[in-house]
């Protein structure tokens, strides 16, 4: 079988500055991958050479076998943050209905295909009791649900979440995680979820992509989230520590890379 | 009771001038187009964007009458050109404000140059900078309804890819549609629909036309469809009115319908803020 994504030797780099060097990492169909790493160690600059907005400059990335921008039809892809709609009265399902074929020429309509198919994915999500409201007035939580519901138009094969997670409350974030789980029940879809905090994901994910110091691993959490992974990863001395199944990673100075989660809304990955 | 009856003659006769006519005419057309691209320049948070095109147009007016060029054709020429230049410089025009800022001033500062060289002008720039709705002959009005139809053909074309990427660029970007390509063509689109509206209103009082009908439509309507029609009747009913009143008042239109537009936008705001359901 295809893997979903098979990246070899891959190095990206963004105005001359390389950002990620000499990455392997093969991702098999229907597995939900969680994918971690400090700011700046190129999460979403990964993410753009998945979906293929980014080529690389070594090496390659195949997304179910071919290059990524042939295959974007089967990513449904959630960005970072959302636009602002503040000052308009857009409802959140015109917003889903305009990205629905919004690929095609002509107008802007949306035909009654096109119409159940919006409400099937707002359903999924658990947002078509408020996709009539304007995404303006919408909370946090219910906006990322209606993005969320958005990557899911046109039934993907592969999901890729960009920081989904970032400026929800921990209930939101449950929320959010669990009609992911959810959406991989019933499509059987591959997930790749960028967050910051791995401590929400441990019941769901299979495997762990930790990101750091330009390089990534890519294996069971167990594997690759231990002091000796991750020191040899980021290229000094991290330490892992376990609280009643919950991990947290701490450099040896005390700064901790991980937990600032909390209070991380603004989130841009400086790439 | 006679004063209506007055008034309605009044109108009626008016309504038999050529003059009016035409302007009833380019004032739609205007309107309609003015409308329909202004919904995309709110969506794009292009406002700045529109604002620089029509004020670029003065230069090319005024750079027209040198060139022996009409003053429409200086002002598409001028206009069409900046526009692609503004959105091939940015996909996100808003970032761009700077480089918009730029081309801005360096076309004002060729305004007053040719100005300065082509005295005979400045008579004709009053029009042009505040709009001569009962001035648009015949043949302008082909004019206009050509360049209509092209814009209005070219939307049809893009717009709903138009939509998309000005909705989720990120997203667009990631289906393979290229975020510049479009926002050249739809600055290229704004810079007719800017050039035909300031025809009617002014170079001034463009946003009239192009930020107005469509900003209230989306203060209001949830989906694109319903804000577009309403957008478009807000456009077209307050230039008929603002050219009625003209006629019976003797005010200029553009007073009227620049009034007509900031009653409804209070009347609008205050509806939005104070009577829309704010629980969620």
């Amino acid at each position: 079988m295809t893997p979903a994504l098979q990246i070899s030797d891959l190095t990206l780099s963004l105005g001359g500055h390389e950002i990620l060097s000499g990455v392997n990492a093969t991702i098999e169909a229907g597995e939900f991958i969680g994918i971690f790493g400090p700011n700046g160690a190129g999460k979403t600059t990964l993410v753009r050479a998945i979906i293929g907005t980014l080529p690389p400059t070594r090496g390659r990335v195949e997304v179910l076998g071919q290059a990524p921008g042939k295959a974007a039809r089967q990513i449904g892809y959630m960005p970072q943050g959302h636009a602002g709609f503040d000052s308009t009265a857009l409802s959140a399902r015109a917003l889903v209905e305009a990205a629905c074929h919004g690929d095609r020429w002509g107008i802007p309509w949306t035909s009654r295909k096109s119409k159940e198919e919006v409400d099937r994915v707002l359903e999924v999500t658990d947002a078509s009791h408020y996709a009539g409201r304007p995404f303006s007035v919408l909370s946090g939580g219910e906006r990322q649900r209606v993005m969320l519901a958005q990557a899911l138009l046109g039934e993907p094969k592969i999901l890729v979440l960009d920081e989904p997670l970032a400026s929800l409350d921990p209930k939101n974030q449950a929320l959010l995680i669990e009609c992911v789980a959810r959406v991989k029940r019933l499509t059987h879809a591959t997930i790749l979820f960028v967050a910051h905090d791995m401590n929400p994901l441990m019941q769901v994910m299979d495997r762990v992509l930790y990101m750091a110091g330009g390089g990534a691993v890519l294996g069971k959490l167990d594997d690759v989230v231990t002091s000796a992974s991750l020191s040899r990863l980021y290229g000094f001395e991290i330490e892992v520590v376990r609280v009643e199944n919950r991990v947290f990673v701490i450099s040896a100075e005390g700064n901790v890379a991980e937990s600032e989660c909390a209070h991380h809304d603004h989130d841009h990955d400086h790439d | 009771m006679t004063m209506i009856t007055t008034m309605t003659n009044t109108l009626t006769n008016y309504l038999g001038y050529e003059f009016v006519q035409n302007a009833l005419m380019a004032g739609t057309l205007s309107a309609i187009l003015g409308a329909i691209v202004g919904y995309f320049v709110i969506i794009r948070n292009a406002g700045f964007a529109a604002h620089a095109l029509s004020h670029i147009g003065f230069a090319g007016a005024a750079g027209a009458a040198i060139l022996g060029l009409s003053s429409l054709e200086g002002m598409l020429l001028l206009t069409v050109g900046s526009g692609l230049f503004m959105g091939a410089a940015g996909d996100k025009v808003h970032r761009n404000d700077l480089a918009i800022g730029m081309v801005l001033s360096m076309s004002l500062g060729l305004g007053t140059l040719f100005l300065s060289l082509y005295s005979s002008f400045a008579g004709q720039a009053k029009a042009i900078l505040f709009g001569n709705i009962f001035g648009v002959s015949g043949g302008q009005i082909g004019e206009m309804v050509i360049l209509s139809l092209l814009s209005l053909a070219a939307l049809a074309i893009f717009s709903r890819r138009l939509l998309f990427a000005s909705t989720q660029p990120r997203l667009a970007e990631a289906r393979g549609l290229s975020l510049p390509g479009l926002s050249m063509a739809f600055m290229a689109v704004l810079a007719v629909s800017v050039t035909l509206a300031s025809q009617i209103v002014g170079i001034l009082l463009v946003f009239t036309l192009v930020i107005a009908p469509a900003g209230i439509a989306l203060r209001l309507c949830r989906s694109f469809w319903r804000g577009i029609s309403i957008s478009v009747a807000l456009g077209v009913a307050a230039v008929w009115i603002g050219i009625l009143l003209d006629c019976i008042t003797g005010y200029p239109a553009t007073f009227w319908i620049t009034a007509l537009f900031f009653i409804l936008y209070i009347l609008v705001e205050v509806y939005v803020r104070f009577f829309t359901r704010s629980d969620h």
